[in-house]
């Protein structure tokens, strides 16, 4: 029951983080807010039995992941324009959430040890881990040696998104010397109302 | 309200995937968005989490007592490759967003968008002729 509670609290403190970045305009504050919701995110996995997903949030959704956002403030305006609440949005996510809400029906109970995810390859993964693979922790076992291709296949994507990264901040499309506050200058518009200006000067 | 006090983790997350949700599809700030991808992503991984969750459960490493119960280990695994193909997303996203703001000065969607179709104007302009 205890152990309810913690985890009960801890998700409605998820909401209230989420509630609150939602509305912050203040950008570095909203950076924040969002590694702060990664750490209460890792608190709870804790409590929800996930010892190895809670550290990799921890540091990836809480660090890595804020570091990133962090650099591209530096480079980037700090405020928000306020918006007013978007009516059309905010519907899509009210029926989209309702429709997920009537669906949590066919849920099995949170925590039933009969549900059918825990009766299919689960046991087998557990029983075999010590004998098969050596290796205690089940959840090792299962991302380097039972799937093992997940893994590989995630390295690809991490290798990709690398390659995408640095194709888009040093490619060839990049202009080379920008001062700060300066921006490329590739827009048509821009470029017409500046010959016009030139030509008025000199006329 | 029994019902909903046992599903409480499926609820909720479905509140916070849709906070998230909102921020992507309603806010034009692109560093907003990103956040709200964060929460979104993040409520889906406790969805999954939850579901592995046995009562009077423990962490998936073997403690060498057969009476042990454990959690479902699969979605833990799962989920681990999902956060860190998230932070790789994540990275080009960011990426993404400072080229935008060199090419626009402006990390706005609305703002953007404007830019984009003067462009296309002064493009059609263009074409249209040079006599006027």
């Amino acid at each position: 029951m205890g152990m309810f509670a913690v985890n009960a609290f801890l998700i409605f403190l998820l909401v209230i983080i989420a509630v609150v970045a939602l509305n912050v305009h203040r950008l570095f504050a909203l950076v924040m807010l969002s590694g702060a919701f990664s750490l209460t995110a890792a608190a709870q996995f804790v409590v929800l039995d996930a010892v190895d997903v809670a550290f990799t949030e921890a540091a990836v959704g809480a660090g890595i992941s804020t570091v990133l956002a962090l650099a591209t403030l530096s480079l980037v305006p700090r405020e928000e324009k306020p918006h007013a609440i978007a009516p059309l949005p905010a519907l899509i996510a009210v029926a989209t959430g309702a429709l997920l809400m009537v669906s949590i029906g066919d849920l099995p109970q949170f925590g039933a040890a009969d549900a059918p995810v825990h009766i299919h390859v689960a046991p087998d993964y557990i029983s075999g881990s010590e004998k098969l693979i050596g290796v205690p922790n089940v959840v090792t076992s299962v991302l380097a040696s039972y799937r093992g291709y997940d893994t590989l296949g995630e390295t690809v994507v991490i290798f990709t998104a690398a390659i995408a990264v640095l194709l888009i901040l040093a490619g060839w499309t990049r202009a080379p010397h920008l001062r700060d506050g300066e921006t490329e200058n590739t827009h048509i518009a821009q470029n017409a109302q500046d010959r016009e200006d030139g030509q008025k000067d000199a006329g | 309200m029994s019902d909903i006090a046992a599903q409480w983790n499926y609820y909720v997350v479905i509140v916070l995937m849709m906070l998230g949700f909102y921020a992507v599809i309603a806010r034009g700030n692109m560093v907003k968005k990103m956040v709200g991808l964060n929460i979104f992503q993040t409520s889906v991984f406790m969805l999954y989490i939850s579901v592995g969750k046995i009562d009077g459960g423990t962490a998936p490493i073997l403690t060498g007592d057969a009476a042990s119960v454990y959690s479902n280990p699969l979605p833990h695994v799962l989920i681990l490759t999902a956060i860190v193909v998230g932070v790789a997303t994540t990275a080009v996203g960011y990426a993404l967003i400072i080229r935008i703001h060199e090419a626009y000065g402006t990390i706005e969607d609305d703002e953007v968008a404007a830019l984009v179709d003067a462009d296309q104007e002064a493009r059609e302009r263009a074409d249209a002729g040079p006599a006027s």
